[in-house]
């Protein structure tokens, strides 16, 4: 049996790791509850915004956490933008094209910083970089704290965003039902892209919490991509509740698993969990039967 | 036989004798390589084709059953010293095992689109990780089969054995998709294709039927991973279950039309064809090439889902 000194903080790092998680699984959940599309250029997005805040710091100067006004508006303009001229455009209205079309955006993201940045790994170093906080006996780095607490505010303000404004009103209305919102005069496509934006907006602020405690290369979004899906599919499509607890739920798994089988193993862990969800109750813990 | 059958067994038997005639005038040996290449995406297509096109279900994760593959031969060569020819036929077994393994959970379950889609590629992802952690498989640092050129171990000294070899592989799975086209059991599966409900009404075996769709469409697969270990010596983790592969399936049915038989083909080939032109204008520069082709899925899925074939078809529905 693990001793409760090593147990103790995996479980805490497993915690701050599912709250970034959880923040990427926000974005796809949203873009799931409202759209009915699988976003498979999730990862390759995120991928995107780790190398502009990458780029921010090294060219600019700009700390990680100082790029968020810069990372989440860029991000929420090209989710924008995607969305209105790319994937609606090429979807014919049929899901399986949606699924093809945002792998292609993956595959030429991907390559495309492969070919300008090659595959070289890349990583920031701040003056924060390697200093830690004494939680209860257990050492946590400070990135890893202010992921946390980062990613915590970032869900809080969305969920708040849903619940009080009107486009939240108009997001969750459309979720709901698509033709009765557009027959009371709600703007379907615009706020298809908006959901879109606010979504990639999420990786925005994902990317300036994770680099300073991550690193960044053209693949990098693939490790993100399935445990995404995992925690969107664990919490239920389309909950946010869901996608908050299910990231956190993922990140202690993925931790503790890996403290038994050892890091290569312990993600078989996500995604047996992953299989066994989609087989068993593919609503999720938090999602209602379709 | 129907008369539109039979012309499609005379253009697929014009193919092959003009494929097979091509050592007898080529030499090059990157020639060559190039069309052996082209026949060996038009087979993984038509594997992926006869589940995606004719079935109906889309799979992220083809690599799943080309990895099963590729490894069984690499490993039954590697570990037991079997005969690489004895190895084919256990490992199109091994793929057509994984595939009824993925197929019976996930239509037993019900998964459809994007569900089934996410499945396979975790199943994929899986595999990946244990080929990458067990020690059979070589782990991280794969497998490497040794060199002994000869027919009898599946090593040609010359291309035009492989190219023989994969033409066979390729015609194969070509004749499968024209008897699903033209048979009982074809016309079952595109019918729980269009509706399952209504196919299910109608007497027919919705479950049964798609759980051999996906057995034939793994074990063609595998088949293509066994004829990737003998060409390139060589397998690893990453190569055999990684997404490249199960791109490399969808993408040459997606190009020349799915749900048809010369789709894949036509798609494979115009495929390599725009590979080599860029290659050729841009450098092989890392990237470039795998670009090229995201871009090509974008553009063909936004403006002509139907492919290639889409253009010599007419009416609403291929």
């Amino acid at each position: 049996m693990l001793e409760l000194s090593i147990l103790f903080p995996s479980i805490l790092n497993g915690l701050t790791t599912g709250a970034v998680y959880a923040l990427i699984a926000l974005g796809l959940t949203l873009i799931y509850g409202v759209l009915h599309i699988i976003n498979f250029a999730h990862g390759a997005l995120l991928m995107l915004a780790l190398y502009g805040v990458y780029f921010l710091h090294q060219s600019l100067g700009i700390d990680p956490y100082a790029s968020l006004p810069v990372m989440v508006p860029a991000m929420f303009l090209l989710g924008y933008g995607l969305q209105r001229f790319v994937i609606n455009r090429a979807s014919h209205g049929k899901e399986e094209n949606i699924l093809l079309v945002t792998l292609g955006l993956a595959i030429i993201m991907e390559n495309l910083a492969l070919y300008l940045w090659r595959s070289d790994t890349r990583t920031i170093e701040t003056a924060y970089t390697f200093s830690t906080i004494d939680i209860f006996g257990a050492m946590i780095s400070v990135p890893k704290v202010a992921a946390f607490a980062g990613a915590l505010a970032v869900c809080a303000l969305l969920l708040l965003l849903l619940a009080r404004t009107d486009l939240g009103r108009a997001i969750r209305a459309i979720a709901k039902e698509r033709q009765g919102a557009k027959l009371v005069g709600i703007d379907v496509e615009h706020v298809f892209a908006m959901s879109f934006g606010i979504g990639l907006a999420c990786l925005g602020a994902a990317a300036c919490f994770l680099l300073p405690a991550y690193y960044v290369n053209p693949l990098v979004g693939n490790g993100f991509i399935l445990i995404a899906f995992t925690i969107v599919v664990l919490g239920g499509m389309g909950s946010f509740v869901g996608a908050l607890a299910g990231g956190l739920i993922i990140g202690v798994v993925e931790s503790v698993g890996g403290l038994w089988l050892g890091e290569s193993l312990g993600q078989i862990g996500i995604f047996l969990i992953f299989i066994l969800v989609l087989l068993f109750r593919p609503q999720g813990l938090f999602g209602v039967k379709a | 036989m129907n008369p539109a059958a039979l012309k499609d067994l005379a253009a697929l038997a014009l193919f092959a004798v003009a494929v097979a005639a091509l050592p007898l005038f080529v030499s090059s040996g990157f020639l060559l390589n190039i069309v052996i290449m082209t026949l060996y995406a038009a087979l993984l297509g038509q594997a992926w084709n006869i589940l995606g096109g004719f079935g109906g279900q889309f799979s992220f994760g083809h690599a799943v059953f080309f990895g099963t593959g590729a490894y069984a031969a690499a490993v039954l060569q590697v570990k037991f010293g079997w005969n690489a020819w004895a190895a084919l036929p256990a490992a199109i077994a091994l793929g057509a095992a994984v595939a009824a393994l993925v197929g019976t959970l996930s239509f037993r379950y019900g998964l459809r689109g994007s569900y089934f889609a996410l499945v396979t590629l975790a199943f994929a992802e899986v595999f990946r990780i244990l080929a990458n952690t067990v020690e059979f498989t070589g782990a991280g640092v794969g497998l490497m089969i040794p060199l002994k050129e000869s027919a009898a171990n599946f090593q040609f000294a010359s291309p035009a054995g492989f190219l023989y070899v994969i033409l066979a592989m390729t015609l194969a799975a070509c004749l499968i998709t024209l008897w699903l086209k033209n048979s009982r059991f074809g016309a079952w599966l595109q019918a729980a294709r269009d509706s399952e409900e209504s196919a299910a009404a109608l007497g027919v075996n919705v479950f049964r039927v798609k759980l051999v769709a996906i057995m034939i469409s793994g074990a063609l697969t595998a088949a293509g991973g066994v004829f990737y270990v003998q060409y390139f010596h060589y397998i690893d983790p990453h190569i055999a279950y990684g997404l490249g592969i199960s791109t490399e399936a969808l993408l040459a049915p997606i190009v020349g039309g799915i749900g048809t038989l010369f789709g894949p083909l036509l798609g494979a080939f115009a495929l390599h064809l725009f590979g080599e032109l860029t290659r050729n204008l841009m450098g092989d520069s890392p990237g470039i090439s795998l670009m090229v082709y995201g871009l090509i899925l974008v553009l063909m899925v936004s403006f002509m889902p139907r492919g290639i074939m889409g253009i010599f078809s007419r009416g609403p529905h291929a």
